[in-house]
Parts: structure tokens; sequence; C-alpha cells
């Protein structure tokens, strides 16, 4: 058995494989098909500090090696997490990450707090959501605006905090320097990237909202140059995702640089695909001869 | 009851009419019960998501599907043969409220709406209902003998075809005559069934359609608005009452 121990900020993670936000709920629906303590670590479903219904009309689309979603983070609020929520996931042996965005700078300082009084173990920021005061174009874009809402964020959190990235970023590696200069713990990269459908026949979006956020295989290669060029320049731990879908796909985003890797999309087209990964990671390190998987982490 | 995550085998996949096939697959003591669906696939990487289809009839052994060729996903499901892997990951989804339905039944479907109200018509049956089905179709007719066994009237209209009543199967509908009405189909053609059910203060019980991703309730990508909130069609319905979607019914 290859040791497929990790830590992120002090955490221990009993192996690097995390589900990824939004893609996973709270854990319930994919404990019902396996056992998700198998897991390293669940992220939440994106909270918000008042319940949200999201979006209308079509919220996911298959497109070529991916999909497309604009769910519009519906979710039960920040409050209902941690009352009806938060005991489902801590009957579970693994890592419990809350997942927050908001539309205002408010919002996250709010929720953050409450969340940190919480019982997670650790509390990942997305910043890719838009914001209502520049006109709705997202935190995640503009490394100053960022960087003002992790610093805010950061005084009220006193649990181990993730930044996740948008690849949207105008400069990712900036936008990961600046963060780590506003507090950041770790990072994780990446959310979606913005992307588009049409509909010829209708002559009409796919999405109401018109853009919507592409994730699965397509990404992946992105994803990658992305997380590498990040563990090159911050000092703090990364968390890599974006279109993994197997071991060898978590192997790869680990030399790239990345302490932990999170599944997305692939629960979609494999649902125990968190449970297969885990095992194939365990037969894959010995094959590799990896005896330690953290000895592989941003070797490249 | 259970949702299993399962690999099964094709035993046959017979097209019926020029877009719609049958497929019967091994079951592997997944459960069913009516109004339920699957999520299907028969891909490992070429395709990202799996496909919902509804049951359209069961045995102990084996799962039956009835499905039209809409795009990729079941073109591909189109060209499986005998002996050929699917995955499959089910039953889902609420199904019919069995246990609240007496009496006289109607179960009325359009299109492809129509092949799952057969595994339906028989477990009514099979519980002492006595059941009438009302089926519209385009042009070709398909699915009828699956109702016959367990129907005691059957309505047939069709928009284009030379059989049965030509012009819309609501047309047919006198919801007075039942304790209930159960539909599947196009949107429109339920939203009518809907407002001649309301009319008649007739409970109407709808299955509706959304594209999914998860099929289990995680993702959130099938919510739709109802009167009582947001609701995953893949995990709170499919099934749902009428006077729960449409505000005017
Ligand atoms: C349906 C869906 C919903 C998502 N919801 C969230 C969310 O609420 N918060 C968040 O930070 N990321 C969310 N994401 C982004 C994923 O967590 C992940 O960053 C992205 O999908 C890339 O990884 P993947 O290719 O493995 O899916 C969502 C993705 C999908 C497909
Ligand atoms: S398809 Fe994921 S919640 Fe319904």
């Amino acid at each position: 058995m290859a040791n497929l121990q990790t830590s992120v900020n002090g955490i221990p993670f009993k192996n690097p494989i995390i589900a990824a936000s939004g893609t996973f709920g709270f854990g319930e629906e994919y404990h019902q098909l396996f056992d998700v303590s198998c897991l390293g670590g669940i992220s939440s479903k994106g909270l918000t500090l008042k319940p949200k219904d999201g979006n209308l009309g079509i919220r996911v689309y298959e497109t070529p090696s991916g999909m497309m979603n604009s769910v519009g983070l519906q979710n039960p609020g920040i409050e209902a997490f941690i009352k009806h929520y938060i005991p489902v996931m801590r009957q579970w042996d693994t890592v419990l990450i809350a997942n927050m965005g908001g539309h205002s700078m408010d919002d996250y300082v709010t929720g953050a707090s409450m969340l940190s009084e919480a019982d997670i173990d650790m509390l990942e920021l997305n910043i890719s959501c838009p914001n209502v005061k520049s006109g709705g174009m997202a935190f995640g874009i503009k490394a100053e605006v960022a960087a003002e809402e992790v610093a805010a964020v950061r005084k009220v959190c006193h649990k181990p905090l993730i930044v996740k990235l948008s690849p949207n970023a105008e400069n990712i590696v900036e936008m990961a320097k600046a963060c780590e200069g506003a507090g950041a713990d770790s990072l994780s990269l990446v959310n979606t990237f913005q992307a588009m459908a049409i509909d010829i026949h209708r002559r009409k979006p796919i999405f109401n909202n018109v853009y919507a956020g592409l994730s699965g295989a397509a990404i992946r290669p992105i994803a990658l140059r992305m997380v590498h060029s990040v563990a090159k320049a911050v000092k703090i731990p990364v968390i890599g995702l974006g279109g993994i879908t197997s071991a060898e796909d978590a192997l790869a985003f680990m030399m790239a640089g990345a302490s932990a890797v999170q599944i997305g999309t692939v629960n979609f087209t494999t649902p125990d695909a968190g449970k297969i990964i885990v095992e194939e990671l365990n037969t894959l390190c010995e094959q590799e001869h990896i005896d330690n998987i953290r000895d592989i982490v941003g070797i490249l | 009851m259970a949702v299993k995550y399962f690999q099964s085998t094709v035993l046959s996949n017979i097209q019926i009419t020029d877009d719609i096939f049958v497929m019967t697959v091994l079951r592997h003591g997944a459960s069913v019960s009516a109004g339920q669906f699957f999520m299907l696939k028969c891909w490992d990487q070429e395709l990202t998501l799996m496909r919902p289809i509804s049951v359209f009839q069961a045995t102990e052994e084996h799962l039956l599907f009835m499905y039209r060729i809409v795009g990729q996903g079941t073109r591909k499901l189109a060209m499986l043969q005998e002996g050929d892997p699917i995955s499959l990951l089910g039953g889902l989804g609420n199904g019919y409220p069995l246990e609240q339905l007496h009496g006289r039944i109607a179960v009325l479907g359009g299109g492809v709406g129509i092949p799952p109200l057969s595994l339906t018509a028989r477990m009514l049956q099979e519980q002492g209902c006595t059941v009438d089905a009302y089926l519209g179709y385009r042009d070709q007719l398909f699915a009828l003998d699956a109702f016959e066994p367990y129907c005691a009237n059957i309505f047939v209209s069709s928009e284009q075809g030379p059989e049965g009543y030509r012009g819309f199967i609501t047309d047919l509908l006198k919801p007075e005559s039942y304790d209930a009405v159960l539909t599947c189909g196009p949107e429109v053609m339920m939203r009518k069934v809907a407002q001649l059910c309301a009319a008649q203060q007739v409970t109407c019980w709808c299955s509706m359609e959304h594209r999914m991703a998860c099929g289990i309730g995680a993702c959130l990508g099938c919510s739709i608005p109802t009167s009582e909130g947001m609701k995953r069609v893949c995990k709170d319905g499919p099934i749902f009452l009428s006077t729960h979607l449409f505000q005017e019914a």
C-alpha cells in the first residue's frame, strides 16, 4: 500500500482526492452509492448568506469532452447549512470544507464569520461570483478587487482559508500572488471557464444568462498549466482541479505542484468516480514506485 | 428504495419506428416503480453526462426502455447490440404515488411520454384500479400492445397519421370520469391536461422532463420553480402535482 496521506494548512487528508464544490451536494446523495468516508475531503455546495433559488432555464449542457453549467448558486443558505448539513457531513470521516460565494463584501464577511465559528475544517472562498457593486463583474477577475475581499474575510476567519481562483482572472499568477499577500492560507484552482453555447434552430443562447461555466476533461490541459504556473509563484499550498477524470490525471496535477486535488464533473460521468480514483491512485503509486504521494508534489 | 449504480448487459435493442427504439437490459436486482427513470451510458469518456430514460416495462430479470433518438447520447444508445455492456444508475425519482391512487384512473401520454405510462398502467391494474389510456401520437403509432393488457379502454389520436382521432389527445379526455389523471409528455400538453382537470377538480399528476447531470439530486442542474419552491426534477420529481407546476391550473 502506497502512503496517500497528504496535508494542507496542517489539516491531514487520508488521501488527496476531494469532491469539488457544486458537484457533490452535501455528500448525502453519493453516500447512497459508496461510503464517502473513502474520500480525502468534501467541499460543500457553494453557500451564500441567504438561501438562493439559482437560475431559470437550462442549467446543465453537454459539450465536447465536458459540460457547461449555470446553476446560479442555488443553496439553502449558511444558517441552514450549519444547522442541517454539517451534522450530516460530520457522520463521515473526511475533511469538511465549506465553500462560500457571495455578491457583496458584506455578505462575504458576515458569512465567513458564521462559518468560521461552525464545525468545519476549512473554508473555501469562491471569488468567481459576480459582484453587484462592480456591475456584475466577478470578484475574481481583477487582482486588487480579490485581494480586498480576501483581506476582509481573513480578518474574521479563524479556520484555514482556501481561496478558489477563477481561470477567468486577468492574470492568474498575479491573482494568486495577490490572494497570498492578502492572507490566503492556500489556493484552489480552477473554477469553471466562462463559455457560451447557442441553439441555432431557436436562434437563442442555450442559457438564460447567455454565458455559463465550462468544466470537465476539455479544460484539463489549461487547468494543469495554470496550477503549474501558480504553484511555482506562491509559497502557500495549492489544490488543483479542472477536468480530472482518473488517478493518472490526479498524479499529473500533483506533479505540477498540487498538494491535493478536487474532482467535479467526473462524478456525473461515473457516479462512484471518487471511490474508483482513490483505489486506482493506490495501485498507480505502487506501479510508479511512489511510496509517499507527498514526494511527487511539485517535482516539475 | 435503494439507488444503485451497476454494469449491465444489453439483451436486445429493437427499432420500432423511424426514430424510436426499445432496449432490454438485465435488471441485476435494481428497484423500480411506476414513473421512475434510470441514468444510462454506454460510453467511457466520449460523452460526459449519463442520459435520463424512463422505465417502459420491467420484469424480475429485465428492464425495458423505450426511447427516441434526440441527440448524441440516444444515438449512441441506439447503436447498442445484444451482449454490449451498459451502465445504469437507478431507479431514480419519486415515481407516481401509487398508494394514493384508487378507483378509475386515466393515463394520458404524448409522444415519448407514452412508454413510461405502460408500467404505470400495469402497476395500477395490479392494485385494483380501472385504467383508461389516452395516447397521443404525431404520426406513427407505437407501444399500443403495451397498454392493451392493463387498460379497460384505449383512446388514440394522431395529428397527422391515418389512425385514431385526428387532433390532440386532450380533446378526448373527460376528467370528471376519473378519480385521478396521470400525464406524461410535452409541457404544452400536460398544461392543457392540468387545466381540464382543475376545471373538474380532479387530481392530476404530471411527469416532468429536464436536462440532468447527476440524476440523484446533488448538482441542482435540474431544478425548476414550483409553487412549493425550487424542486429537483430528478429527486423531488419527476412526478409533481399539476397544481404545483402550473399556477393557472
Ligand atoms: C454543476 C456544477 C456546479 C458547480 N458549483 C460550484 C459552486 O457552487 N462553487 C464553486 O466554487 N464551484 C462550483 N463548480 C465548479 C467546480 O467545483 C470545479 O471548480 C469545476 O467544475 C472544474 O472542475 P471539474 O472539471 O473537475 O468539474 C461547479 C461545477 C459544476 C459542474
Ligand atoms: S440532475 Fe443533479 S440534481 Fe437533478
